[in-house]
């Protein structure tokens, strides 16, 4: 049906309640990537079996990241008259307990991690209390949802939907009051007030810089010209980061809603999204989801009847880190390479085919209709001074529980590391938390109590970036990480400046120095001098940025380089060429597994058997290649390395 | 590539000049790689100069000149699967495969290729294989990964 | 006209004009590899490096792409500007050490050693026959290809350039002479693009003046007559 009106959306809205809360038992199974990728289709089908076998009306659906991805395949119950129960962790064996028991009132309690007696409305404001009735039996020793601690201090705006609808289904996000925001702003706000909002909301951009984004909007708004574009940033380039493919797999419509009232109040007709090749998931959900609000009326000729237009087109990016960059995203969408230009007149007045374009990232996007509904006053009470609302961040590396969060501006880096991420797993020591991608950089254990928001991190050496986390502990090298960086940069870098492309290239090659033993002192100052060029005389953020991971390890590990360079020692026991792998006789049990594994045959020694004690193990430096499958394969850890 | 094929493929977009990364992108999706010709003869379909149709060939990740196997490896090497060891699955790949990272297999079963963190990195380290994610690997896993690929 | 300064000496720049080319026109030496007025700048060297102050504020930037600007003061030798234009020249040298001009541009910028180890290439990836091949001969035959460190200049395939029409443009704009034209009897050679083209006679005097596909293209470009190039150059002016 074409909504048209306010009562038609609220006809979907009753739809789409039906749909969320069908009032039977309803299971949904959390079906992103990183679901998927841990065996959740198979947990789905196991459990379609099940209903089928057991005859009873129950209803099954998939849905998106509820971001603890650490325990995932993820489904969740929910019954009228119950508390709403997540299990973690479930395999397509264990699939049919979960129905059996639940069809008895009884709960798998090993899998059991949440319940839940009311859910966050965001949009709304509103709290939706569960009426509970019957308790299953089992279900009382497990924690609340906002008790379990990696959700207790998280505040959900920008993954408000995800694993709570269905992503193929716009009744379902209109049901949790989707669209209900652009219906305001098309008809109760002019255009100069919905940027006014969004500039006093605070909301600064999610995807690097943190420019606020209400200005970009007033500057293109203003901007010369009759045809004007939108874009979306969905080219998630940052290794460690997923916040974006998580929102577009879990919660599409949230940022074409938030794309829609921008083009509005910029007076855009047309708009772009430039999502990575890399994210298929997300590019069906996307294409699905810009489907069915054209369909709907929302999207296309003249939405919600209000005589105004939007095209929004999708465009796959070809996997090219630089077309982060504005200028190189926008020639990519042209059809040319991805190459930035200088940018002395900017985007918002001269950018897609020169006209004015206004470019924000999917986060950016989708936190448009909350900052519409609740209005710029409660949005811009969330956060810091300078940075407002919240962040998502995805904590991942050497941290217990890795996933997906969000939390409000200024949450401190150990509430976020330890309070949510649970700290360091096997008892390891914690050394720095890795932000901002390869423009970021490392942050050390001293300033674990500093606030995160934008300029804080700024003022650190490193950067907000598009909100990975990517924890360290004591077996992380730093001078490896900055060579990991800078290898990711030098073939990332477009390679038009001669300083991004050979400083990127030779600060590399000075670090592959250092981490193979050859390091020299005079190596240090020549990284800061190439670091500095690099940053100041290229073109780009790109270059801009660039040497922010060796400057900012320099900064805080020096003693780590000058361990390498001075001692030849890789303190964290990562770089390959300063280790030594050793059997340790009196732990050895000559079971013999090392022999089998090494691929080098450096291994020397006899296995013992039933009748002879066998002979001693031994490795052998010149043949051993260091690759450490010994170390992985003794169950005995009678292998060091030094 | 059948020129038929092409055609149809370029027609779907219009022939527009933009079209160029996803037109040269649904090419490889059908060929598992660009062939030379392929290429020359966009390039005069669509009227682009073959020197602009080649810099975009080789300037994006997601394009291959070379001809690709049946399978498709890409090792992830993100930050988070880097920290978690994912050069070492990287080197446990090639030395099984007998072959370095961007190569393909004499026997054309696997082309094993590395990509910058799939947005799983909270799986890490991780591998893809023909697109499917997995994760959570260690050396140890990797024969056990590859078998069930003919 | 607009006015600026530059080292303090105000001069004029034309609308749409860069900074560089009005530091040329004055006099004003900036070093740069990338830029030739014939083509439209391109800012990859960052030889010409400056600082720009406007309303205030400094920032360092490339005088080649930065559009003439009224009341701007460009400073061409600060610190920062030389610190920045010497680690440029020694990594350019460090990837081309061979190259004649830049040995000399680093001498003359004080840099008298490299401290990085030295590449074997001889193209500082200035872009120069690239942007002339295109925007002024429309020949369109050689290109950058790949990305980032693995950067070429190059023909499509790496093999022979099957649309240069060996006309040299490239030849002469190379600021570091690595593009070499060979003419021996009828034919011209564009060496490092691999392409051998055969000449034409001239009815007149005789000599081999041009490739026959170059002429042809020409021909056919302009819609001239088919008899147009029997003739060469000075013999029909």
């Amino acid at each position: 049906m074409i909504i048209r009106t306010k009562n038609d959306l609220e006809k979907i809205r009753e739809k789409g309640l039906k749909s969320l809360y069908p009032g039977a038992t309803k299971i949904s199974v959390g079906m992103a990537t990183c679901g998927l990728s841990t065996g959740a289709g198979k947990v789905y089908e196991a459990i379609q079996k099940e209903i089928e076998k057991a005859k009873v009306r129950i209803l099954l659906g998939q849905t998106g990241c509820i971001g603890f991805c650490q325990r995932e395949p993820v489904v969740d119950i929910l019954e009228p008259g119950k508390p709403r129960v997540f299990y973690q962790g479930v395999t397509s064996e264990r699939s049919g307990e979960l129905v059996q028991k639940w069809l008895e009132n009884k709960v798998v309690e090993d899998l059991l991690f949440c319940k839940m007696e009311k859910e966050d409305r965001v949009l709304e404001g509103s709290v939706k209390n569960y009426s509970i009735q019957r308790i299953p039996a089992g279900i009382n020793g497990t924690p609340h949802y906002h008790q379990v601690p990696f959700y207790s201090k998280q505040l959900k705006i920008a993954l408000r939907n995800c694993g709570f609808i269905n992503p193929d289904h716009i009744d379902e996000y209109i049901a949790r009051g989707g669209y209900f925001s652009l219906y305001r702003a098309l008809f109760e706000m002019k255009p100069e007030e919905i940027i006014g909002e969004v500039k006093r909301s605070g909301l600064r951009g999610r995807g690097g810089a943190g420019f606020p984004t209400g200005n970009k909007w007033d500057s293109c708004r203003k901007a010369k010209g009759d045809r004007k574009f939108i874009l979306c940033n969905a080219d998630e380039g940052d290794p460690g980061a997923y916040m974006d493919r998580s929102i577009l797999e879990g919660d599409p419509h949230s940022v074409i809603e938030g794309m829609i009232i921008g083009a509005y109040a910029i007076g855009a007709q047309e708009g772009f999204i430039y999502v990575r090749d890399e994210y298929p998931l997300a590019i069906q959900k996307l294409k699905i989801a810009i489907r069915q609000a054209e369909e709907a009326g929302l999207l296309g000729e003249n939405i919600f009847g209000s005589g105004f237009s939007l095209k929004i087109n999708l465009f796959r990016g070809g996997g090219a880190f630089v077309c982060g960059e504005s200028t190189a995203l926008m020639a990519s969408i042209e059809g040319k390479v991805g190459e930035p230009r200088a940018k002395h007149i900017h985007t918002t007045e001269s950018g897609l085919w020169d006209k004015p374009s206004n470019l924000n990232n999917v986060e950016t996007w989708n936190n448009i209709p909350v900052i519409v509904s609740r209005g710029a006053d409660w949005y811009s009470k969330i956060g810091t001074q300078g940075s407002k609302g919240t962040k998502v961040f995805s904590i991942v590396g050497k941290v217990k529980n890795t996933g997906l969060i969000e939390v409000p501006m200024g949450a401190t880096l150990r509430e976020i590391v330890y309070d949510i991420g649970g700290g360091v797993p096997d008892g390891k020591k914690f050394k720095a938390v890795q932000t901002g991608g390869p423009s970021g950089g490392c942050i050390p254990e001293s300033l674990i109590d500093m606030p995160v928001d934008y300029d804080q991190l700024t003022q650190v050496g490193s950067m907000m970036g598009s909100g990975g986390m990517i924890v360290m502990d004591e077996s992380t090298c730093m001078v490896d990480i900055a060579k990991y960086f800078m290898n990711f940069l030098k073939s990332e870098s477009c390679g038009k400046c001669t300083s991004c492309r050979e400083g990127t290239k030779r600060m590399h090659e000075i670090l592959t120095e250092i981490t193979e033993g050859r390091g020299t002192t005079d190596h240090i100052d020549l990284l800061k001098e190439l670091g500095w060029v690099t940053a100041e005389a290229s073109l780009c953020q790109l270059g801009a940025t660039a040497p922010n991971p060796v400057l900012s390890t320099l900064r805080y590990f020096q003693d780590e380089y000058e361990e390498h360079i001075i001692n030849k020692r890789c303190p964290a026991k990562v770089c390959r060429a300063l280790l030594r792998y050793r059997i340790l006789s009196d732990v050895c049990k000559r079971c013999g597994k090392c022999i089998k594994v090494c691929p080098a045959g450096a291994i020397t020694g006899k296995a013992k058997t039933k009748k002879e004690s066998g002979k001693p193990f031994k490795i052998g430096t010149e043949k051993c290649t260091r690759c450490g499958m010994c170390f992985e394969a003794c169950k005995f850890k009678a292998i060091e390395v030094e | 590539m059948e020129a038929s094929k092409i055609d149809r493929i370029v027609r779907q977009y219009g022939a527009r000049e933009s079209a160029i990364l996803a037109i040269l992108q649904d090419i490889q999706a059908e060929e598992k790689y660009l062939p030379r010709e392929t290429l020359e003869y966009v390039s005069q379909k669509m009227r682009i100069p073959m020197v602009h149709v080649f810099r975009i060939a080789t300037f994006y990740n997601a394009l291959s000149l070379k001809p690709r196997g049946r399978h498709k490896i890409d090792v992830c090497l993100g930050t988070a699967c880097h920290v978690r060891g994912g050069d070492k699955i990287l080197d446990k790949l090639e030395r099984d495969l007998g072959i370095s990272v961007g190569e393909t297999t004499k026997d054309k079963r696997f082309t094993l290729e590395s990509v910058h963190c799939v947005g799983c990195c909270s799986l890490g380290p991780v591998a893809v294989i023909d697109g499917d994610v997995h994760g959570r690997l260690s050396q140890e896993k990797v024969p056990g990964l590859l078998k069930d690929f003919k | 006209m607009i006015p600026f300064s530059i080292d303090g000496q105000a001069v004029e720049g034309k609308e749409g004009g860069n900074v560089l080319q009005v530091a040329l026109d004055a006099g004003i030496d900036i070093p740069h590899l990338c830029f030739s007025e014939s083509v439209k700048p391109y800012g990859a060297c960052r030889l010409c490096l400056v600082e720009v102050v406007k309303g205030g504020k400094s920032k360092m930037t490339t005088s080649c792409t930065y559009p003439a600007t009224e009341g701007i003061q460009v400073l061409t030798q600060t610190e920062k500007v030389i610190r920045a234009r010497r680690m440029i020249i020694e990594l350019i040298l460090a990837m081309c050490p061979g190259d004649k001009l830049i040995q000399d541009m680093a001498k003359e910028m004080g840099v008298n050693g490299v401290r990085f180890k030295q590449d074997d290439k001889d193209c500082i990836l200035c872009g120069l026959c690239g942007r002339v091949c295109e925007e002024i001969v429309g020949a369109n035959a050689i290109q950058f290809a790949f990305r980032g460190d693995r950067r070429e200049m190059i023909p499509p395939f790496q093999g022979e350039a099957l649309s240069c029409i060996a006309c040299g443009a490239c030849v002469i704009v190379c600021p570091v002479d690595v593009i070499r034209m060979k003419e021996e009897k009828d034919e011209r050679t564009i060496v490092r693009w691999k392409r051998t083209l055969k000449m034409k006679q001239c009815k007149v005097c005789g000599n081999y003046f041009a490739p026959w596909f170059q002429l042809e293209k020409f021909k056919e470009q302009a819609k001239l007559s088919k008899d147009f190039f029997d003739v060469c150059y000075t013999c029909r002016t």
